[in-house]
């Protein structure tokens, strides 16, 4: 692998990296959200 | 190029230093690299998604009854990261084919810039939690109807009847009339005859839509040996049949109004758009290709088809919403 490769891999690992970590952060939230309107959907 | 069975890109020989030709280098070298994100949301086929998401939305927003925005979002969410998964299945199985056309040639695994077995592991991965999410949020009756529309597109269509059977966009319509099913049921939880026309416009539309393209660009299907009927058929059988199946799809169109499911406005708009569809339709059901053709009145159809389910769906949604508000009151929408 040329160490242009080698930086192409980098960048590649680091921008998957960032979207993995952002989707699992939009499901964190989603689930909370999900949870809320379900309680309160049996509350009413 | 082309992708062998064992996942390695077969690239044209040329004679290099060290007997490895230089295309055969790039896509190694492509390979031993992680895929770009961006080529795992190409395999979700993003333009077929905006088709399938506003369809889900119309029959979430048609459908009697309230929904809670997040759990709304959520259902639209789940029906395309469904539809997502199954089409990165599809790109999975039909890499070698896709090879072979030029429209496709370029996508992530023809062009060797993904591995083949991350294709098929992100598809099964996404459809699973998309039915997951469903049932959580939505019920698992939609979450049911999820896992047939994406079985019935990745395995029953794609693996099994697409290279069988000229019929196969007949068989394929139905994986792309389940997104307003899914919505609707999402809100009332159960399924009644509203959500199975609805299955049924999108059913019978797709034939005609689909079947004009491919007699546009019958050469590229019939290079990789995939049996749609303008190859198969010929082109007389395959206008006959769009002649047909849009003389089929009307009385379905204005169904929802006979029924008393919808207010005139929609009936009106499905009349006038069914109107317009089969005059587009029978100017190709009945004309014959001359020489040098640009095949025009093809185009015309296929594009028209796609403005007439838009403005279908939003007919209905303007309809329903209408209804629910109490506009119909007015004497405007009914």
């Amino acid at each position: 692998m040329t160490p242009e490769d080698e930086k192409e891999t980098t960048r590649r690992q680091k921008a998957r990296n960032l979207v993995v970590g952002g989707t699992l952060l939009f499901f964190v939230i989603l689930f909370y959200a999900i949870t809320i309107a379900r309680i309160g959907g049996q509350a009413g | 190029m082309s992708v062998s069975a064992n996942n390695s890109p077969v690239t044209a020989e040329t004679s290099e230093p060290f007997g490895v030709p230089a295309p055969a280098l790039a896509a190694e070298a492509a390979r031993s690299m992680p895929a770009d994100w961006r080529d795992f949301l190409t395999l979700t086929k993003p333009r077929v998604l905006t088709l399938v998401i506003f369809t889900g939305i119309c029959g979430l927003l048609a459908a009697p009854g309230s929904i809670h925005p997040v759990l709304g979002f959520t259902a639209i969410l789940a029906i395309a990261m469904g539809a997502g998964g199954s089409a990165a299945i599809n790109h999975w199985w039909e890499a070698d084919i896709d090879a072979g056309m030029k429209r496709t040639a370029n996508r992530p695994l023809p062009s060797g810039r993904m591995r083949r077995d991350d294709a098929r592991d992100f598809g099964i991965f996404l459809s699973l939690v998309a039915i997951g999410l469903m049932g959580l949020a939505n019920g698992w009756l939609a979450a049911s109807i999820l896992a047939v529309a994406v079985v019935y597109y990745a395995v029953i269509y794609t693996m099994w009847l697409k290279p069988r059977t000229p019929q196969n966009i007949v068989i394929g319509g139905g994986a792309g009339a389940f997104p307003p099913m899914i919505g609707w049921v999402a809100v009332t939880g159960e399924i009644t005859a509203m959500p199975i026309l609805l299955f049924a416009i999108i059913f019978f539309w797709t034939p005609p839509h689909f079947w004009a393209l491919a007699l546009f660009m019958k050469s590229d299907y019939a290079k990789v040996g995939i049996p749609m009927l303008p190859v198969v058929a010929g082109e007389k059988a395959t206008r006959r049949q769009i002649l047909l199946y849009t003389i089929a799809l009307t009385p379905i169109v204005i169904a929802p109004w006979i029924i008393g499911g919808t207010g005139a406005m929609y009936g009106v708009t499905a009349v006038v758009l069914s109107a317009v569809f089969f005059a587009y339709a029978w100017k190709v059901g009945t004309r014959t290709k001359i020489e040098d053709d640009q095949m025009l009145p093809e185009k015309r159809l296929f594009k028209f088809s796609i403005l007439y389910l838009f403005i279908l769906f939003g007919a209905l949604v303007v309809d329903r919403v209408a209804a629910y508000q109490g506009f119909t009151g007015l004497g405007l929408f009914t």
